[in-house]
């Protein structure tokens, strides 16, 4: 009866992974998604314990397991409830990686116990081999992404890493290959996949840009997914190979998808077209000679005090100095002068797709005020203001008008376009993607440099005062 | 010959597997299709606790492995512990992005 009562689980959870998924693309149910999906995990999770049996023996080693999975509930949850909002991005890139890390482990397990009776030209070896390879490429692939976006770990932008990534793809599938040709598991070869395949997930991420590891961490999402599935056709278990699957096809659309906001191939991304190009340090004066023009508090308090329209465009910078419920503060100070505020929200804006709405979000900023890039565009010519807060590459028209540019062809938020622009910056330093922008050096440009939640407060003083 | 045969055979003894993956990769592809940028980031934190399914793979193999292998048990046990991250730590992240959805509606009809 058991396995019945398993194999009807695993239906169960399937159908409200797929639920989950359904229910979290769209904004009024994704949170009950996320739970139905948690539940079809937890009860998949709990009938495996209780009901899996391998021939006439039942799961045994339940310390073991329970040890487990307390040590790994207690530590993820704590990571996952402390972990800044800021520093959602490489959260997820981390847990992604942990999915890898177990599938390859799974892999190098099960690896010693094949039957070979049959040689090693079977599915069950090809699943094996396969969940290591994907499961250790996204393992360090995801620790290389999580390094990059907390800072640790610097792009490496060399051309000839293209042709030495490509040189491992080959030797992983040779080793591979050579693994499924001889008559016997070849432990030491595993062994030696494992490694070349670490090194190809580290080689792999490293020349692609800062700037690009949201899509290289959806990409990563979906090889864990596949690694997953893996298991699945190893076990022969239906909710591995839905789940897997199911986010091995649904993560490479999603990564399509983050990649047309960005207005480019995947190929693009991958390759790298933001290597080379990168400018120097960059100070206060831009390219042709033009110096950017400072503007006081003040100043800036009542140009924005006495226009009709102000675009408020955020960036990573608002979430780095965690200046979003400021950044409200300020938008309901103008608001009681009948400004009329919105936020011009660039899709890719931030370290993430939806990294600024989530922020705005937090500070209870209304859903209506944040307008999507294409609609914001439009109001540009009729903006009075904009108020840059800690973004650079999202607002920089050489996307539009500079053909050697490495960001050109991006879609862009046209500030250029309004009457009047303000870039609460910390510094003169370039973007994520290393480069000038000659906004700051317009005429109706004026920077306010300093903290953006500091300048912020300020401002919003000033605004009450006026 | 053979080899073709041997494919075929693989085929047939897996036909219900292939049939799922078709299926599921027809329905991901379906299921994400239409997603606004807003939830491109909570989806991709979802979709990646979902994969943590790997777990049940890890509780499989540590499940049947000899109680006196200690080595294959710690290891067992390492995965376990992986996996486990990879689901609660995933499903709790999402959730905690998707509290934001949630906390500004009613604050925004009240206005």
């Amino acid at each position: 009866m058991g396995t019945y009562l398993l194999e009807i689980s695993y239906i169960i959870a399937s159908i409200l992974f797929i639920f989950g998924l359904k229910m979290l693309s769209h904004p009024d149910t994704a949170r009950k998604g996320n739970l139905w999906a948690a539940f079809g995990m937890g009860l998949a999770i709990l009938t495996t314990i209780l009901f899996h049996t391998k021939g006439t023996h039942a799961i045994g080693n339940h310390m073991w397991i329970l040890g487990g999975l307390i040590v790994g509930t207690v530590i993820g949850w704590l990571m996952a409830v402390k972990v800044k909002m800021t520093a959602m991005p490489q959260m997820v890139s981390f847990f992604n990686g942990m999915g890898g890390a177990c599938a390859a482990m799974i892999s190098l397990l099960e690896f010693p116990h094949i039957d070979a009776s049959q040689g090693m030209m079977t599915g069950e070896v090809l699943s094996v081999l396969a969940g290591l390879m994907i499961g250790t490429v996204s393992f360090m692939g995801s620790v290389i992404a999580y390094g990059k976006l907390d800072g640790k770990i610097n792009d490496v932008k060399s051309p000839i890493l293209t042709y030495v990534n490509l040189a491992f793809l080959i030797s992983l599938i040779a080793i591979g290959a050579y693994i499924m040709m001889q008559p016997e598991p070849n432990s030491t070869m595993l062994y030696v996949l494992a490694i070349v395949a670490a090194i190809y997930g580290v080689s792999f991420v490293m020349p692609i840009g800062g700037a690009d590891m949201p899509v290289v961490i959806s990409l990563l999402n979906s090889f864990t997914g596949v690694a997953a599935a893996c298991g699945g056709f190893l076990y022969d278990n239906q909710a591995m190979l839905t789940g897997g699957i199911l986010v091995g096809s649904a993560g490479t659309i999603l990564t399509v998808l983050m990649c047309q906001a960005m207005n480019r191939s995947l190929g693009n991304v991958i390759l790298g077209a933001f290597g080379g190009a990168a400018a120097g340090g960059g100070g206060a004066v831009g390219a042709d000679g033009a110096v950017a023009k400072e503007s006081t508090i003040s100043d800036a308090a009542v140009v924005l005090s006495y226009a009709q329209n102000i675009v408020i465009i955020p960036g990573y910078g608002l979430a780095v100095a965690q200046a979003q419920h400021v950044c409200h503060e300020l938008e309901k100070a103008l608001a009681n002068k009948d400004v009329n505020v919105t936020y011009g929200i660039h899709p890719v804006a931030g370290r993430m797709p939806g990294h600024m709405n989530v922020l705005l979000a937090e500070a209870d900023v209304p859903y209506e005020r944040l307008i999507d890039m294409e609609d914001i565009n439009d109001s540009m010519p009729q903006t009075d203001a904009v108020l840059v807060v800690g973004a650079n590459d999202v607002v920089n028209p050489a996307a539009e008008t500079d053909p050697a540019s490495p960001i050109y062809g991006m879609p862009i938020i046209q500030a250029n376009k309004a009457k009047s622009i303000f870039i609460l910056k910390r510094s003169m330093k370039p973007g994520y993607a290393g480069i000038e922008n000659e906004l700051f050096f317009a005429d109706k440009t004026r920077m306010i440099f300093g903290d953006a939640k500091d300048t912020l407060q300020k401002l919003v003083s000033e605004v009450k005062n006026m | 010959m053979e080899t073709l045969d041997t494919v075929l055979s693989y085929i047939y003894q897996n036909l219900d597997a292939i049939f799922m993956l078709a299926l599921s990769i027809f329905l991901g592809i379906e299921v994400i299709s239409n997603v606004p940028a807003i939830l491109h980031t909570p989806l991709m934190s979802g979709a990646n606790a979902i994969h943590g399914v790997v777990i049940i793979g890890a509780i499989i193999v540590i499940g049947h492995t000899e109680p006196d292998n200690y080595m294959a048990l710690t290891l067992g046990f390492l995965a376990v512990v992986l996996g486990t991250l990879n689901v609660v730590g995933g499903f709790v992240v999402t959730n905690r992005m998707l509290e934001m959805f949630k906390k500004k509606k009613p604050k925004a009809e009240s206005k």
